[in-house]
């Protein structure tokens, strides 16, 4: 049942996200490649923030799932549709969560960690292993959109996979399994004794970021022309991931956004600024959102609300 | 034997790294993910020593040791105990604890960046080599191994021996039960904790003997020593031993049979059949 509020958010959202989409139309230099990286990094966040703000597992696999997206672009866009590739690469994603859920997630959170730290690492060996035995390096990715250019297709592109994320976010959140997972995330011990299966239920929502930042990846690839490991399995891309969706707030479907647009404005000024310092800043990100904002700047909000509502 | 002494070599020097984080994650309950930052930085120590004053990095571990011990206590009493004292849970105090040391992590790769640059630094110290079985090995290595097992050996006495090492293991196995048959645990969780971050610090010392090292290598020691302190069980110094000799045997049978680059891969498969097998551990009961 949709209630009027639920109509009246999902206008909004649709009219935020055709406002968005005009943004080519002004801009196709500076500002539309700003563009693409707020879009990527809205949804690589807030599809982390599915999962790991209702379970409260650190999630550092987005740039596994990214590389291996900008691969399976990069390795059939000659002989198969590039809209193809995309939900092809979100099979792959997915499966590949499904996977690594399955052998983590049964355990405690620290394993969990340690293990999808390393994923990208892991996945990046073996993939220049696999080249060297073969004897490719890299793979160049040249695509043509007829009138159209490459950044504009992949920022349209990913305004639409924002699209799906928050729909996905808004239908999760009100399926039995959103409602599962938030038990989850209170007491695991409460869940499992009510009759919730844990394991299926993280296992189930762990897939969801898997397959999301696959085909990000495979949406991206384009615009990288030429495609080798570690390029597309940099580190970097998954801890940016957790700091914008912490620093926004991952308890709330729309918190990550607000994470996401100044981080990437302050990352594109430092590292244009200070190219050796992006170290220091993300050091600096982690420590603030623990001692300064450890819910983020939607519990800021949240707080500044009720003690204004207090006031009244 | 060439494949399996050489593993057996980088093994020791991993044990002791490994046990330090193992102080610091078993005892501290601190999972210290700027382990591997502070390896790098003794690494660092090592080579400035060497280069600047022809110090022996043996020697070096004497100053090195008590100077990390007391940034790592900084650490633990300024950082990390306001978040001991806020956790409701368990769990919370884990992702606070992974949280902000990711941050000390980062902050310890920029500032040894802007410090030293992003180059790979070594250098050359009783690079002759040693014949064993037939097979030629470097000494550095080898006195690196000895000084990894004596610090292990001195260890694994102290913490079985010793009053205050006994009083460690009981806040591993229940830090709530330890204050109540009068251990101060707190002050003994600082301790643990800046003990692990000396060991660790003198571990990348060793390792500096003969290793390449540079600014942003640390993350690939932290997860090779969360390897080896789950595969050989959380608190348990025997487990610790095993799983590193048998990492580092590993690996280098990869390394040297395989390709040089599958080395993490090698970890990785490792832990995933401990993860799917073993999970409390080589020589852990029950069930996680």
């Amino acid at each position: 049942m949709m209630s009027t509020t639920d109509i009246r958010t999902i206008a909004i959202a649709a009219v935020a996200i055709g406002v968005c989409a005009l943004l080519p139309l002004v801009d196709q230099g500076y500002w539309l490649s700003i563009g693409v990286s707020i879009a990527m990094f809205t949804v690589l966040a807030t599809s982390w923030a599915l999962f790991s703000g209702p379970t409260h597992y650190i999630s550092l696999a987005t740039a596994a799932f990214f590389g291996i997206g900008t691969y399976v672009t990069g390795s059939f866009y000659e002989s198969v549709s590039f809209w193809l590739l995309l939900p092809a690469a979100a099979i792959v994603g997915g499966l590949l969560a499904g996977i690594v859920g399955l052998a983590t997630l049964r355990l405690s959170g620290v394993y969990f960690v340690i293990f999808t730290l390393g994923l990208a690492e892991l996945v990046r060996q073996v993939i220049t292993w696999a080249q060297n035995m073969t004897g490719h390096r890299g793979t160049y990715v040249l695509l043509d959109f007829g009138s159209r250019s490459v950044e504009e297709v992949i920022y349209w592109t990913l305004l639409g996979l924002a699209a799906i994320v928050y729909l996905a976010g808004w239908l999760i959140g009100r399926s039995r399994l959103g409602f599962a997972l938030r038990i989850i995330g209170d007491d695991e011990e409460v869940a499992r004794h009510s009759g919730i299966n844990t394991a299926r239920a993280k296992v189930l929502l762990f897939m969801v970021p898997g397959a999301v930042a696959a085909a990000t990846g495979a949406a991206l690839a384009p615009r990288y022309v030429y495609i080798e490991p570690a390029l597309a399995f940099t580190p970097l891309l998954s801890f940016q991931v957790v700091i914008m969706a912490l620093l926004g707030g991952a308890g709330r479907l729309w918190g990550p956004l607000v994470g996401v647009i100044p981080f990437t404005l302050l990352w594109e000024v430092i590292s244009a600024t200070f190219p050796n310092q992006t170290t220091l800043l993300l050091g600096a990100a982690f420590l603030v959102i623990v001692y300064v904002l450890p819910r983020g700047f939607v519990g800021l909000l949240e707080r500044a609300r009720a003690r204004a509502g207090g006031g009244a | 034997m060439d494949i399996l002494i050489t593993g057996l070599l980088l093994g020791g020097t991993y044990a002791l790294i490994a046990m330090g984080l193992n102080l610091q994650y078993g005892i501290a309950r601190i999972m210290n993910l700027a382990n591997g930052e502070i390896l790098v930085a003794g690494g660092f120590a090592a080579f400035w020593m060497y280069t600047a004053g022809q110090t022996s990095p043996y020697l070096t571990i004497f100053v090195l040791a008590p100077v990390a011990f007391a940034v790592n206590w900084l650490i633990y009493v300024v950082m990390l105990r306001p978040l001991v004292k806020r956790a409701k849970s368990r769990g919370q105090l884990e992702v606070d604890a992974i949280l902000s040391t990711f941050g000390l992590s980062f902050v310890g790769v920029g500032l040894m960046l802007a410090a030293f640059g992003g180059d790979y630094f070594n250098y050359s110290y009783l690079a002759t080599p040693v014949t064993i079985f037939g097979d030629n090995f470097g000494l550095n290595r080898i006195a690196s191994f000895i000084a990894a097992a004596i610090l292990c050996a001195a260890l694994y006495l102290w913490l079985n021996r010793s009053r205050a090492g006994m009083s460690i293991r009981a806040i591993a196995v229940s830090p709530e039960s330890a204050r109540l048959v009068g251990i101060d645990v707190a002050r003994l969780s600082a301790f643990a904790f800046a003990l692990g971050g000396a060991v660790t610090a003198v571990g990348g010392a060793l390792l500096s003997a003969y290793l390449t090292l540079d600014a942003s290598t640390g993350v690939i020691f932290t997860l090779k020593a969360l390897i080896i302190v789950i595969m050989g069980g959380v608190g348990d110094v025997r487990g610790t031993i095993v799983a590193a000799l048998l990492l580092g045997v590993i690996e280098t049978l990869v390394a040297s049979l395989i390709d040089p680059g599958l080395t993490l891969a090698a970890a990785y498969a490792l832990f995933i059949l401990i993860l799917l097998f073993r999970p409390r551990g080589l020589f852990g009961r029950g069930a996680a």
